[in-house]
């Protein structure tokens, strides 16, 4: 049942803030959600004013130069920094998307930092995803198929088969639709959410596989698939520019289709 | 410290409201809206039924400026739940997924909904 408020436990108190240094002309404040699981303590929103001059442009690029060279507590996820890898995925700003794709000029005013909404915090900006992943291992995300592939080549797929597949293969599960759908925050133990159905669907529109009929039966659900309300905050937020709630749809299309 | 003690990071509280999420919205707020809004027609409909006195209670409180304005609301909420509908109709059928095309039927439906409702009072004025 959907909660609008946060736990006792979750409420955001505010935090401490670490002053840019002396002389400092472009100075940019960074409102970053902090939570230490040893202290037992609420979480805080703790202020760092950064010299622009002396920072490189994204967002990842200060949450770095912060963790360097102000306060080497502050933990979060992060590894190729070029959009793949879909590990520092955070909200900015007000929307969900990846720390290294976001040039820090985009935002205006201070730029509060905190993790993907509506899931539980192991620090800082690192929410606990075992249960998107899990989600994700449900919808067995890898080809099936009884014919059994040919020794000498691979399975073949036309141009136009292969193309079906774009804008689905290139989601790195950086979770940021999923977490910025209202519907996953209220059922999200029951609904799998824009990024697992988006990955569901990459394999049912995959000319490859052969469990087109059981991947909609296990879909056919008021609530793993049909909470799905068409808000579209997925798809406004992802990072890569895809359309998790086209790929809802489709699905949708199919069940009716197959009636 | 055990999972169970994890804080829940915020949503509400910091996710920015976008136009297609508000719509959204919306339409189950204007839902439940016309639900009401439709007893207090049932009311103004029995009430005629049941006799001149009843009738001029109901329509003496629908007449007054503060029943006129539960009216205006009420064909407010039709015109946009019924222009909304139409576009989760589109949506359904698989078509205007494109980001832009998303926020272009959302400002539609808002004008439509919008011209609509001001057409049928004056529609109502006139006649």
């Amino acid at each position: 049942m959907a909660e609008f408020t946060l736990p006792a436990n979750s409420k955001v108190k505010i935090g401490d803030t670490y002053k840019a240094p002396d002389g400092a002309k472009r100075v940019k404040k960074f409102k970053i959600y902090r939570y230490d699981p040893d202290k037992g303590a609420n979480p805080r929103l703790d202020t760092y004013e950064i010299d622009m001059d002396d920072c490189a442009p994204m967002v990842l690029d200060a949450l770095i130069k912060i963790k360097n060279e102000i306060d080497t507590t502050l933990t979060f996820r992060r590894s190729c920094r070029e959009g793949i890898c879909g590990s520092c995925s955070m909200n900015i700003d007000g929307t969900n998307t990846l720390a290294c794709l976001k040039p820090i000029e985009d935002v205006k005013g201070d730029v509060h930092i905190y993790p993907l909404p509506h899931m539980p915090v192991i620090k800082d900006l690192v929410p606990d995803l075992s249960v998107p992943y899990a989600q994700l291992a449900s919808v067995e995300p890898w080809l099936q198929a009884d014919t059994p592939p040919s020794p000498t080549e691979e399975r073949r797929q036309s141009p136009e088969e292969r193309e079906k597949l774009d804008g689905l293969w290139e989601c790195v599960l950086c979770f940021c639709c999923t977490t910025s759908c209202p519907s996953y925050w209220w059922n999200g133990d029951r609904y799998l959410g824009p990024a697992v159905l988006l990955q569901a669907y990459r394999w049912i529109a995959d000319s490859r596989d052969e469990r087109t009929g059981d991947r909609l039966d296990a879909l056919e659900d008021p609530f793993r698939l049909y909470r799905c309300h068409t808000i579209m905050n997925c798809t406004k937020t992802c990072p890569k520019g895809l359309n998790p709630a086209k790929a809802i749809a489709e699905i949708k299309k199919l069940m009716v289709l197959r009636q | 410290m055990s999972a169970h003690n994890r804080p829940l990071s915020p949503h509400l509280q910091v996710y920015k409201p976008q136009l297609t999420s508000v719509m959204s919205i919306c339409h189950r707020a204007t839902g439940i809206a016309l639900a009401a809004g439709v007893l207090l027609l049932v009311w103004w409909v029995v009430a005629a039924a049941a006799g001149p006195e009843a009738f001029a209670t109901a329509h003496g409180f629908l007449g007054s400026w503060f029943g006129m304005l539960i009216l205006f609301g009420f064909t407010g909420a039709l015109m946009y739940h019924l222009c909304n509908g139409i576009r989760h109709l589109f949506w359904d059928a698989g078509y205007g997924f494109e980001l832009e095309t998303a926020y272009k039927s959302g400002w539609m439906t808002l004008g439509a909904a919008a011209v609509l409702t001001v057409v049928a009072w004056i529609i109502v004025a006139a006649g």
